[in-house]
């Protein structure tokens, strides 16, 4: 039996009941930029950078089912375009100074950047006031590099089953918060699943930031489009 | 710490045992919480974390998203001056400015003897009685300079709310025309009763013959929404009536609560019969507080009339109840996804659709979200047949539309019309004279040049949600469009990266030009965000939260042409403003200690 | 054919620290080819203090105090291409981090209230330019046209951009090139 089918730039990719565009594209080894999707977790929908055309229908294709023969655009300029300025509104959002940051070239924020070519934040900056939580002995937060994707979230919640991560406030002024007064006062360990999910350099060991030489790290060795998973 | 804990216990206590402990109440809960305390104290936090086996942060997160819920203290009084375009140009920023003057508080804090606070909030429902603001959480309007220098020695003299003079908090319905909905001699029970003669598959024919449409504005079929409610399975089916009117310059559903309830209430019920719910929520917004006592009465008339609650009418078979569900301060939650999640004690975000309510909505179960005035029409429907109703209003539009009124005209108020009536007619049975423009549908909507006044309030022509604001020729589009998107701004759930950063970069931008360092870049950059927001949102308040803009710059496009003063880019802060600190720190004021805004 | 007039190039660094301008140094000998294409106007490679008329500008560091705010002024009346090049000039970089203190704050403590600080006063003398109560990217005070990110960009990186324009193309940097560390 064959599967159902759908074109996505022009290629054929075959998907199975209750895939998502995206889904059915990773298993094809196509990449469609993405942040804020993680393949193990739920589709959380909310970065938008993965929104394709699905028979002339801009939608996030993280939460879109494709319909056979249905025909998806992805890599033109157009919606490139849109997601280098869906780029650019996360990077001045928030405050990423990548020179500084242990998850320079590891990060999935800063290489679809390179990715989709974004010379610049474009924007004028928020430079939101943001408190680092070093209060834990093993692991750092800084929020200053939050994207709102939720991940970390939905990883200790579900995963973990400990809770440690909420979204708090509205609008512009969302944030990350923790369960507690600070960090080392939830119950986070190293171990959970929600230490390892952060796409970028909020959730940070101690100690070990750095130890990879620039030329070696993940993404100076092949661009995000080159992992299919884009992970 | 201790003593902390027992001091939230208290009341607490009382306010979980009314909501059964139940975690999809909590916004119930911290609604009363703060009704009680003022605040959300942190240790209340602690407290209904251990009581409901919450997280906290789940719980923070949720007090976090409602504008009017507070986690620090914000005074015994918090005075919100509602802050619509209408309220603009009745002058609500100078009475806002003299009761701060005359109280020593600066807006948007706490004043020092932490007596009161006070703010603007996003439009109250009152602009057809404007300025109007809100005190913890109750509606005054028609403020004056007069009546603003008698709530200053209120204040001052601390006198509690319940003391001050009744005639503040008398709201009118200001019904200006009726027609088959607002006309109608309703008799509670008789839809009902038609209901059961005609049978539930018979009635839904008839609301599908009737062509009615949701009332909310994007024009769903009833009809089909109640028949895929129907056919879809569950555990339990849902009715969930609309009534978070947060659209500026809507207020139909505050008059139709007030004196229409029992219509709606009903109309709720005919849904429960056919598509078979037992339970229903009506959502109301926080700004319309006041109407919570009186719509829990007209339930408890509706009980004893045996038109609520268990065997309805004496049918053993049809049981169906409605609890009311207070909204505080958050305009996305009018997106039924949004309040659904915020009836279940959620922050108020949109889901991803598909799926819809209709199959997967309260507790993932079918629900039914429906606006107040659809709900009400259902009635007429069911009394009067389909066909009637169809005969009424135009080809695709079928039976009456209520408008909201506001703005410059004489008559503000309610104007129900047959769906197809013109701009043009509307103004002129209100009073406006001069008409520059007409904002119909609110923000979200159309803005409507005088060129286009013979076109008609239609789903094919000029959809609309009821609001329908008239400005005339004195009044500035520009600033109209620049409130509208400020609106915008303040009211995005955050969820999606468009809508969140976007909406802010938009005010921004708008603000930007509006202080004089406007140039063409910033108007091709306007136009870029535009495009964004309405090809990536998320939900429709990014979709539509550049429309104002859009229709302006079409439409009124001189109003931003003197804005853009400068030729080359300037940037969007005041250069000589930024120096000013380090010029206050060094005691400097010679030339080089300035910058100039264009060399 | 006539030789075509080389373009003149001016280079500046506002709150920066001159590591771009390292990294300019660093296209080595490819220097002599672009030399034969361009030739130098304000830069610290020449000491020319002010800029004339230029067809490039090359600004690294962003906008801290008065004084950047009149340099960045002058480049972008004079240059018609402006470039900025590095963080800094780009998104504030390592200045910026500043940016969440006040600057009466930062003032007081530099120079009144440190520890081991005795007699210390805020320095008022004209000379000294004022700083901006924010750092500023470059792109948020004119209108820039082109940007090379990188903390700094590498020699290739500039040598691309660079060549790219005087082959009339639009800058572009491939994987391995473009960097913001």
């Amino acid at each position: 039996m064959n599967n159902p089918t759908f074109t996505l730039d022009g290629k054929t990719i075959p998907f199975t009941e209750g895939q998502t565009i995206i889904q059915a594209a990773i298993a094809a080894s196509v990449y469609i930029p993405h942040l804020c999707f993680n393949p193990e977790f739920k589709a959380h929908g909310s970065c938008k950078l993965c929104t394709v055309k699905a028979n002339g229908r801009k939608t996030a294709s993280c939460t879109a089912q494709p319909q056979p023969d249905m025909i998806v655009e992805s890599n033109i300029q157009e919606l490139n375009d849109e997601r280098r300025a869906l780029l650019q509104m996360l990077f001045v959002e928030g405050n990423h100074f990548c020179p500084s940051c242990e998850m320079s070239g590891q990060c999935q924020l800063q290489a679809t950047a390179y990715e989709l070519n974004m010379m610049s934040p474009h924007f004028d900056h928020f430079f939101p006031d943001r408190p680092l939580d070093a209060s834990h002995p093993e692991y750092l937060l800084d929020f200053n590099r939050c994207i709102l994707c939720s991940l970390c979230v939905q990883a200790s919640r579900d995963v973990d089953g400990k809770n440690v991560f909420a979204l708090a406030g509205r609008g512009i002024n969302s944030h990350l918060i923790v369960n507690a007064s600070q960090l080392a006062e939830t119950g986070f360990s190293g171990d959970d699943k929600a230490a390892h999910v952060c796409p970028v350099g909020v959730i940070l060991k101690k100690r070990v930031g750095f130890v990879v030489p620039v030329g070696q790290r993940k993404y100076d060795l092949l661009p995000i489009s080159a992992l299919a998973k884009g992970d | 710490m201790v003593s902390q804990v027992s001091t939230h216990a208290g009341y607490l206590d009382d306010i979980l045992a009314r909501h059964h402990h139940r975690t999809n109440q909590l916004l119930q809960v911290l609604i009363e919480a703060q009704a009680h305390y003022g605040y959300i104290h942190t240790s209340a936090i602690d407290y209904l974390s251990l009581q409901l086996q919450l997280p906290r942060a789940q719980i923070e997160g949720v007090a976090s998203f409602y504008s009017f819920l507070y986690l620090q203290p914000h005074g015994d009084y918090r005075v919100l001056f509602s802050d619509n375009i209408t309220d603009r140009m009745l002058g609500n920023m100078d009475l806002m400015l003299s009761l701060c003057k005359q109280l020593w508080v600066e807006p948007g804090k706490i004043s020092e003897d932490g007596l009161l606070f006070v703010s603007t909030t996003s439009c109250t429902g009152m602009c057809d009685q404007g300025p109007a603001l809100l005190i913890n959480n109750i509606a005054i309007n028609q403020l004056t300079g007069e009546r603003i220098n008698e709530i200053c020695v209120l204040i001052r003299e601390r006198v509690p709310l319940l003391e001050w003079p009744a005639e503040y908090f008398e709201i009118a319905d200001n019904i200006r025309r009726s027609d088959i909905l607002l006309g109608s001699n309703f008799q509670s029970g008789r839809s009902l009763t038609a209901l059961l003669q005609r049978g539930t598959a018979e009635t839904l024919q008839q609301i599908k013959v009737s062509r009615l449409r949701g009332r909310g504005g994007a024009g769903f079929s009833t009809g089909m929404k109640w028949e895929l409610c129907q056919a879809a399975t569950g555990r339990e089916h849902f009715v969930v009536c609309n009534a978070d009117e947060g659209e500026p310059g809507t207020f139909k559903d505050r008059v139709l609560l007030n004196r229409y309830a029992d219509m709606v209430f009903e109309g709720m019920t005919l849904c429960a019969r056919i598509i078979g719910a037992k339970r229903g929520f009506l959502y109301l917004r926080g700004e319309y507080r006041y109407l919570l006592e009186p719509l829990l009465s007209v339930l408890q008339g509706r009980r004893e009339k045996n038109l609520l609650g268990t065997s309805i009418l004496g049918n053993n078979d049809f049981n169906f109840d409605i609890e009311i569900h207070l909204g505080a301060g958050a305009y996305v939650c009018g997106e039924e996804s949004a309040l659904i999640e915020s009836l279940e004690g959620h922050r108020g975000t949109p889901r991803n659709r598909p799926p819809f309510p209709v199959t997967h909505g309260y507790l993932n179960q079918p629900t039914v979200v429906n606006n107040v005035e659809t709900f009400a029409a259902t009635c007429l429907i069911a009394q009067n047949g389909g066909a009637w109703y169809a005969g009424i209003g135009t080809d695709t539009s079928s039976g009456s539309k209520i408008l909201s009124v506001s703005g410059d005209c004489e008559r503000p108020g309610l104007y129900e019309y047959p769906f197809g009536v013109t701009v043009a007619q509307v103004l002129s049975d209100c009073g406006a004279k001069d008409t520059q423009a007409v904002q119909i549908s609110g923000p979200s909507g159309v803005c409507i040049a005088a060129g286009e006044f013979q076109r008609r309030i239609a789903f094919d022509d000029i959809p609309t949600a009821g609001a329908f604001m008239v400005f005339d020729q004195s009044r500035d589009m520009f600033e109209v469009a620049r409130n509208f998107v400020h609106f915008f701004a303040h009211e995005s759930c955050g969820f999606c990266t468009p809508c969140r950063v976007g909406t802010s970069l938009l005010s921004n931008m708008m603000d930007k030009l509006s202080q004089g360092h406007g140039s063409a870049c910033d108007l091709v950059e306007i136009e870029k965000l535009n495009l964004l927001l309405q090809s990536t949102s998320h939900c429709g308040l990014g979709h539509s939260a550049c429309n104002p803009v859009l229709d302006t710059i079409a439409k009124f496009k001189p109003a931003y042409d003197i804005r853009l003063t400068h030729k080359e880019f300037t940037p969007a802060f005041d250069l000589d403003s930024a120096l000013s600190q380090a010029r206050q720190m060094t005691g400097r004021d010679d030339a080089g200690a300035h910058l100039r805004e264009c060399e | 054919m006539p030789v075509p007039a080389k373009l003149r190039v001016a280079t500046t660094s506002l709150a920066g620290c001159f590591g771009c301008h390292m990294s300019i140094l660093d296209i080595d000998e490819r220097l002599l080819a672009l030399l034969e294409l361009i030739e130098f106007d304000r830069s610290p490679l020449t000491d020319i203090k002010h800029c004339g008329p230029c067809d490039i500008g090359i600004i690294e560091g962003g906008v801290c105090n008065a004084e950047n705010v009149h340099v960045l002024r002058e480049f972008r009346a004079n240059c018609k291409t402006l470039i900025a090049i590095g963080a800094c000039a780009i998104n504030g970089g390592l200045p910026a981090q500043r940016n969440h203190l006040s600057v009466s704050t930062i003032l007081n403590e530099v120079y009144q209230t440190q520890h081991g600080l005795v007699g210390g006063f805020i320095p008022n003398d004209p000379e000294l330019p004022l700083l901006l109560d924010k750092v500023h990217p470059i792109h948020e005070v004119v209108k820039i046209d082109y940007f090379i990110p990188g903390c700094p960009p590498s020699a290739d990186a500039i040598w691309k951009v660079l060549t790219d324009l005087l082959a009339g193309k639009t800058p572009e940097l491939g994987h391995g090139l473009i960097s913001y560390d």
